[in-house]
């Protein structure tokens, strides 16, 4: 028999979808045909695939080998097809049996000498696999301790072709020593214990944590902003195993398992730096689509430092993610979607030279240049984000305390408390935090304490609030009353959430 | 010297393959046949009246890999324009025809094997 077939799957965005490879060796001159939308690196697959195969020891065919990629519409990219080619076209030269490969799905680059490489997003790979009802699945050894979050399938981790070859012909293989699936709840490296003084910023932190609000920090540089946002993961609820899994499935499409461990409960932080484009933040890309930073902080947090230096658009582009949870990219080769469901934390200093606070007295910016500065925040995204919050800089004071702040676990627990009061308030509804109210609701069921409305009512007769200014209040109240175990958010809720949003309209 | 040599060698493959033909009845029409763009090395008619363009391609050693790979693409392309001129100036455009190629490789003893494929174009 000169022809065989196997499986691998090729990665649209995070949908997967189990791709049949089918070899068909056939009399003709020594050629090469390789068919179904390949790129640039698939097609290099060839050369690849022929050195290994030489190198292992096994014969390569001199003839006309066609290696077809099915479904054919679909564009498919990257390495991970090779080690499923290879085996394809051992089994059509008949030297493995066809029946042994047919039904698992291969995936793996391999070198020129045969071992098997690591690849992305072998996790969504391994979702669509075992959603197509494939039952054993090759994955490289490198890639093993991703694999392994996936449940339902056989996972078998190989190192080289040679390994492959030898379980497939004889059944014997080494068991790969099997990671311990340990799920890492926190992260003690940092703790917000570390943050001197600072008592609103820390509240802020805490709110935005517990009602999912979006905030925004301005401050003078060294004022710690920075240290704050880098801490809110901290004092998140550690994920749930579905929500950890999403996590790591966009991680591992972007290759990203070097600087997060794909078993981490802790909410990622992407903190993208001020010159970043607009398809870094939300994705994109002409061949491969790959997630943006604003779905690498799919269930954490999105920092943004040194807002209003962004180029113009880049933190509009966040407004439809903002408004969705979810990012959908339309490129030639179709529209995929990622999940972006994150806690926006924009960090601004209050004006160009930074000086500005206090008395301003060193501040040598016009009244012009401020204004100017921070209305790059464009209104429409302003309106998303529900606290703006002064940092000040430290005093002396609170830089002698030899005594430390509450620690990121003692905050972490009045947050959960927070929101699972939330979630019981919200189980008949299709959100659970308070930032995502929807205003009618807001003014029909979820209306604060009668002295909070009309206390609110004034502020807007007195033009000192806006009617979105004055829903966005009304979230944080209830976010504040939930804090403080109020059934409805109180008269000192509703002020409270008043000076948090930050009196100004920007 | 080295130059006669592949020569030598070259014959010594067509040699072969006519032979190979003949056994299997076929009837070798032409041999070497040249014009400016190139040559047919062996013109032949099988019994069910199909002519036969052959490539040969022979190696006395597998040092610089199998002798098909020396054919690419292009070789492959001027094989086929030769076939239609040689049927061009015999008057038999339009008539069925097949290009073949046939590796000869020369073990070091002086035995020979010889890889034959059919209608590879």
């Amino acid at each position: 028999m000169s022809l065989a077939h196997t499986q691998s799957v090729a990665l649209l965005g995070l949908d997967g979808h189990v791709v049949t490879v089918e070899v068909d060796i056939a009399d003709g001159l020594p050629m090469y045909v390789l068919l179904g939308l390949p790129d640039a690196a698939l097609s290099e697959s060839r050369d690849r695939v022929r050195s290994a195969i030489v190198n292992c020891g096994e014969k390569w065919p001199n003839r006309k080998v066609t290696v077809s990629l099915s479904p054919a519409w679909l564009p498919k990219s990257g390495s991970s097809f090779d080690l499923a080619i290879c085996l394809a076209l051992l089994s059509a030269h008949e030297t493995i049996s066809a029946e042994a490969i047919a039904d698992i799905v291969f995936l793996g680059e391999l070198s020129l000498d045969g071992r098997i490489r690591a690849v992305r997003g072998v996790l969504p790979a391994l979702i669509a696999a075992q959603k197509a009802g494939v039952k054993t699945a090759v994955v490289p050894s490198a890639n093993y301790q991703e694999a392994q979050l996936m449940q339902g399938i056989e996972i078998i981790a190989m190192e080289h072709v040679k390994q492959v070859l030898r379980w497939l012909r004889t059944g014997e293989r080494e068991i790969a020593e099997e990671f311990d699936l340990q799920w890492q709840p926190f992260d003690d490296t940092l703790d917000f214990a570390d943050v001197a003084g600072q008592p609103q910023a820390r509240l802020a932190a805490e709110i935005a944590a517990a009602g999912g609000h979006h905030i925004l920090l301005i401050g003078p540089p060294g004022a710690g902003k920075t240290m704050i946002a880098e801490r809110i993961p901290t004092i998140l609820p550690s994920l749930s195993i579905a929500q950890a899994l999403e996590v790591a499935a966009v991680h591992s499409i972007a290759g990203l398992f070097t600087n997060r461990s794909p078993t981490s409960l802790l909410a990622p932080i992407v903190s993208p730096h001020h010159t970043t484009t607009r398809v870094a933040m939300v994705g994109g890309g002409a061949h491969v689509i790959k997630p943006g930073a604003c779905s690498l902080a799919h269930n954490g947090v999105l920092f943004i430092d040194e807002a209003p230096e962004c180029p113009a658009g880049v933190l509009d582009s966040l407004r439809q993610p903002l408004e969705a949870g979810t990012i959908t990219i339309a490129r030639s080769i179709g529209n995929i979607t990622f999940p972006a469901q994150f806690l926006l934390v924009l960090a601004a200093n209050p004006c160009p030279c930074g000086k500005f606070s206090g008395r301003g007295l060193n501040c040598t910016c016009t009244s012009q240049q401020v204004r100017r500065y921070l209305g790059r925040l464009s209104g429409p995204l302003m309106d998303r984000i529900d606290m703006r919050v002064q940092v000040d800089p430290v005093g002396r004071v609170d830089m002698a305390r030899t005594d430390l702040g509450e620690t990121s676990a003692a905050i972490r627990l009045r947050v959960i408390a927070a929101r699972s009061v939330a979630e019981v308030r919200f189980a008949d509804y299709n959100w659970k935090l308070n930032s995502q109210i929807p205003s009618r609701a807001l003014r029909t069921v979820f209306q604060p304490e009668r002295a909070g409305m009309n206390f609110l009512h004034d502020e807007l007769d007195k033009e000192r609030i806006t009617a979105r200014g004055l829903h966005k209040i009304i979230r944080v109240a209830w976010t504040l009353a939930d804090m403080h175990g109020h059934a409805i958010p109180t008269l000192d809720d509703v002020e409270q959430a008043h000076i948090l949003r930050g009196g100004v309209e920007l | 010297m080295q130059r006669r040599n592949n020569q030598l060698t070259g014959a010594f493959g067509e040699e072969v393959v006519c032979e190979y033909l003949k056994v299997h009845h076929a009837e070798i029409i032409e041999r070497n046949w040249r014009i400016r763009e190139g040559e047919i090395d062996i013109i032949a008619m099988y019994p069910s009246g199909i002519f036969t363009f052959v490539e040969v391609k022979t190696r006395s050693s597998v040092a610089f890999g199998h002798p098909l790979e020396a054919i690419t693409r292009e070789k492959a392309h001027r094989m086929g324009r030769l076939a239609l001129g040689w049927l061009a100036t015999h008057g038999c455009l339009g008539c069925d025809y097949q290009i073949d190629v046939a590796a000869v490789m020369i073990a070091p003893d002086g035995s020979h094997s010889i890889d034959y494929r059919a209608a590879v174009l």
